[in-house]
């Protein structure tokens, strides 16, 4: 037994919780997380591309993903636009702690939707008209399917993760269902339809940049400001306070879930109007849950989303600027995106735990006595 | 002191964030002694002694045992140096037997043979005096038993040091007194008890030693014998405390909760409230006193509108004879409600039905004008059957019933939001519009921080921020500002110190002069009796009786609350006493 209690010794470090941070400190650790992922991605890709990719290079060639042309810039302006408007969709769910899985079908179903207006109505109605059915019809159905999920939620309790996730792929098939039997017999994919355009402002995208950013503020205000929003925040925080005061958690899961949903389905509408003109179940492509992560990273604050859009979009250019420039496979931007957002992520850690080292060497014994 | 040292702690410190939970605490346990470690919560008792046990790692300092400096860095290490600390919360698995539950986690030979672990659980329990039975399985236990089981379990290990955490709580003084008396043999055995604890008659009755902490620092040790109530308060307060709680005569009694054989099973069919009926009445303290899950909470919810009644009537009668009716707390709905079953009648003393005298329905328009101008009154007290209504309803009705929950932050608040936001909890809907208004909220948070003295930086810190006693001022201001008819508090006063503790029951007090009939759910028996105008004793969801508070005495209530699914007559009482 003494044996044991010889070798025992206070353990290296251990980590505590913090109590509160300064923002300065916080924003500080962020930084620096920043710019060590950065250090660390410039000798890997010095080490993985070869000397071609100094790190000045390498830099620049990030940067000039978003940055490089005016083109490129609006395309990152768009790419931005349209990931912030799906985080958007998302938040008031995840303020109320339902994980809203399905953003990428709800958009999906939003698109189809569209789709659907536009190829049988294009050309029998004016364009004006054309285009306000297809944005009932997107908002309809990405609301319908986000409320199927919220329905067995409120009234059995089922796991909506698992829900809406299913919901996804019910809409990814419904799309090629829809394509090779409706739009082009026995295809699979479909050609630009030539009604149901969005106009456009300055260029295509300007005014999509618009429109969410005016959603953005929308949304900012309907969660900070209005009783719905207080009513959000409390189910999200604690049921039973919400029963408590009397706040009827089944109404209000519904309720936010068609405002999630019929956003998803508001990006769907704005994908085809303005851009793709078609459907393919890769319309969407995952951005549904990349914007999990845009809204969780920008704690659920709609401004401070406009923010990691931004930071996400701006790393998904890179890669792919990265990838052409240095010709190599897409592997190593996805590396890149990889150890950024890890780096980002973890420094959270940072954030909410100091570690505390051992400090003087210790005596052994009774050394006290 | 002759007395071999058996643990010893010299300057040791923890920290939580910039928070001391302990500051260079020292600390001497002899061997054969029950020492208490007496202080108000928050003031880093259960810290240290956890930090003894090997759930926390001192920041710094050191812990000696039988002279020899030890670390201890898991329950593990401390077992091998012969430390077993008893936690408020059991730890043990219901469907095993109080003799696996004793072995379960030790290696080697012979932890398998349950005869023979039988056997040796037994001879530890007899040697000490405990009453327990090894093959009985914990689900069928009483708290009491369970607690016994933690307690041999760290026998068993061979622990010589023993912490238990508030192990009274939970038990009525009758169980009380038999734990003590095992303590006591434990003791003569040459164990080390140390007994944390914030009841002082419990100290000054079983320890040998005192140890006081205040706000993490260790202010003084001295001998039981020697000191007295008053001077442990002041230790433990840092200044003089009146310990008297004002009881003023209950004035203006009228019938105002009626509450008629509720019975309710909860979510896992076990029946919590079983056939429970009582009045409350304005102008009183009605206390409720059980042991902690008697179903007071249940009792208090369902009251609330949070639980789906199996039987039972909740009526609660508003005192509103010859007043006017207003919008502020009825609906448009419920006042024509009223004037259908010809409730209301004009200054005149015409009936109010709607209609005007030619039996045409009045417009809404000039109702509400009639209404607001408060034309309209009751003719009689008006009787609301609150019995399957949700919490909405209830205010709809015009009831004012404010609640202080048991789970503060888990209920009555929420712990993330500042105290703005939570003030608007009860009262965000008022009005039409879509926004809510945050500047009412901000007057009343701003006046309940003034008027109860709540520390917080400033209104819009978070309450979870703050600390037990601020949270609950926060919580009890928030449901008085609603000038309720009805207060119901459940354990006010849990994890607060002696000022805010009396703070609160100055409060309630306060109401009650204010014609509120007031619930008051207690745990500690003293307060009950010199608080309460009357005191309802409840055991297993069950009504054991009704006490008068001036009268009773704590033995009395501590029958009661043992005497299971039976109506207390003169038979049982006799015998529970000659137990005792």
């Amino acid at each position: 037994m003494h044996n044991v209690e010889k070798k025992a010794r206070e353990p290296l470090f251990h980590v505590a919780k913090r109590d509160r941070i300064p923002l300065w400190q916080s924003l500080l650790i962020r930084v620096v997380a920043v710019l060590f992922a950065l250090l660390l991605c410039t000798l890997l890709a010095y080490v993985l591309i070869g000397p071609k990719a100094t790190p000045g290079k390498f830099l620049t060639q990030l940067f000039e993903g978003s940055f490089g042309t005016e083109r490129r810039l609006w395309i990152f302006g768009r790419d931005t636009a349209m990931l912030l408007c799906l985080a958007l969709a998302l938040t008031p769910a995840f303020r109320m702690r339902f994980w809203n899985l399905g953003a990428d079908g709800q958009a999906l179903v939003g698109a189809l939707a569209s789709v659907y207006c536009m190829f049988f109505l294009g050309g029998k109605l004016p364009n004006g008209i054309l285009l306000l059915l297809s944005l009932c019809a997107s908002i309809l159905a990405g609301a319908v399917w986000a409320l199927l999920p919220a329905i067995f939620k409120a009234l059995w309790g089922t796991n909506e993760s698992l829900f809406t996730l299913m919901m996804n792929y019910i809409a990814t098939n419904l799309v090629i269902f829809s394509i090779t039997k409706w739009f082009y017999p026995g295809k699979d994919s479909m050609k630009e339809m030539a009604h149901g355009h969005l106009p456009q402002v300055y260029n295509q995208h300007l005014l999509v940049i618009l429109i969410v950013l005016v959603l953005t503020a929308l949304m900012y205000l309907y969660l900070y400001r209005t009783k719905h929003g207080y009513e959000i925040a409390v189910v999200g925080e604690s049921e039973n306070t919400a029963r408590y005061i009397g706040i009827h958690v089944g109404k209000v899961t519904l309720r936010t879930l068609i405002l999630s949903g019929a956003i998803c389905g508001l990006m769907g509408f704005l994908q085809v109007s303005a851009f793709d003109h078609s459907v393919t179940a890769q319309t969407i492509g995952g951005l549904g849950f990349t914007a999990i992560m845009v809204s969780w990273l920008a704690k659920f604050n709609p401004l401070i989303m406009i923010g990691t859009a931004a930071l996400i979009s701006f790393l998904d250019l890179g890669g792919e600027q990265i990838s052409t420039a240095f010709n190599v496979n897409s592997a190593i931007p996805s590396i890149v995106i990889g150890i950024i957002l890890f780096f980002i992520i973890g420094c959270e850690f940072f954030i909410n735990y100091k570690i505390k080292f051992r400090t003087a060497p210790k005596t052994k014994g009774g050394a006290a006595k | 002191m002759q007395k071999a040292v058996a643990l010893e702690m010299k300057k040791v410190s923890k920290y939580f964030g910039e928070l001391a939970a302990n500051r260079d605490v020292d600390l001497t346990v002899y061997k054969g002694e029950i020492l208490a470690v007496l202080g108000e919560n928050g003031c880093g008792k259960t810290t240290l002694m956890n930090m003894i046990a090997g759930i926390y790692f001192p920041d710094a300092g050191q812990i000696l045992v039988d002279g020899h400096e030890v670390v201890i860095r898991s329950p593990k290490d401390a077992f091998r140096h012969k430390i077993g600390m008893i936690h408020q919360h059991f730890k043990l698995v219901d469907l095993f037997t109080a003799a696996e539950n004793v072995v379960l986690g030790i290696k080697g030979e012979g932890a398998y043979r349950k005869k023979e672990i039988g056997r040796r659980v037994q001879e530890l329990a007899d040697r000490y005096g405990f009453h327990l039975d090894p093959q009985k399985k914990i689900y069928e236990m009483s708290v009491s038993e369970k607690q016994t089981v933690e307690i041999i379990k760290v026998l068993y290990r061979g622990a010589d040091i023993l912490i238990l955490d508030e192990p009274t709580a939970v038990l009525t003084p009758q169980e009380t007194e038999k734990l003590f008396a095992v303590l006591r043999r434990m003791r003569d055995d040459g164990k080390s008890i140390l007994i944390i604890t914030h009841k002082l008659h419990e100290v000054l009755s079983v320890s040998d030693r005192v140890a006081v902490l205040r706000k993490g620092e260790h202010i003084a040790t001295v001998e039981t014998a020697t000191t007295s109530a008053e001077e442990l308060t002041e230790m433990m307060v840092g200044k003089k405390v009146e310990l008297n709680i004002a009881r003023p005569e209950p004035k203006n009694i009228r019938d105002r909760l009626e509450i008629r054989g509720l019975s309710m099973t909860n979510a896992e069919g076990i029946k919590v409230l079983d056939d429970v009926s009582f009045t409350a009445r304005s102008g009183e303290i009605l206390g409720i006193a059980g042991i902690a899950g008697s179903g007071q909470k249940e009792l208090l919810e369902a009251i609330a509108g949070l639980h789906h009644l199996q039987e039972g009537g909740i009526t609660y009668y508003n005192p509103k004879k010859d007043k006017p009716i207003t919008f502020y707390h009825k609906t448009f709905e419920r006042v024509m409600e009223l004037a259908n079953e010809g409730m209301l009648r004009y200054a005149d003393g015409r009936d109010f039905t709607g209609k005007d005298g030619n039996g045409k329905a009045l417009s809404k328009k000039t109702i509400r004008a009639q209404v607001e101008a408060g034309e309209v009154f009751f003719k009689e007290d008006e009787v609301i059957n609150l019995r399957e209504k949700t919490p909405l309803q209830i205010r709809e009705l015009g009831v004012r019933l404010s609640f202080v929950p048991e789970d503060r932050l888990g209920m009555g608040l929420v712990g993330n939001m500042d105290l703005v936001d939570n003030m608007m909890l009860r009262s965000y809907r008022r009005g039409h519009s879509l926004f809510v208004d945050r500047k009412k909220p901000r007057d009343l948070a701003e006046k309940i921080i003034h008027d109860l003295e709540v520390a917080t930086p400033n209104s819009h810190t978070p309450v979870r921020r703050l600390s037990g006693g601020n949270v609950q001022k926060v919580l009890v201001g928030r449901e008085i500002s609603a000038s309720p008819t009805v207060l119901m508090a459940a354990y006010p006063v849990r994890g607060l110190d002696i000022n805010s503790s009396y703070t609160i029951y100055n409060l309630l007090t306060e109401q009650k002069e204010s014609g509120v009939a007031v619930i008051f759910v207690g745990e500690d028996l003293d307060v009950l009796v010199e608080l309460c105008d009357r005191i309802l004793v409840v055991c297993g969801g069950r009504v054991t009786g009704v006490v008068d508070g001036r009268h009773t005495t704590k033995e009395e209530i501590g029958v009661l609350m043992t005497a299971h699914g039976q109506a207390p007559d003169t038979e049982t009482k006799e015998e529970v006493e000659k137990h005792a």
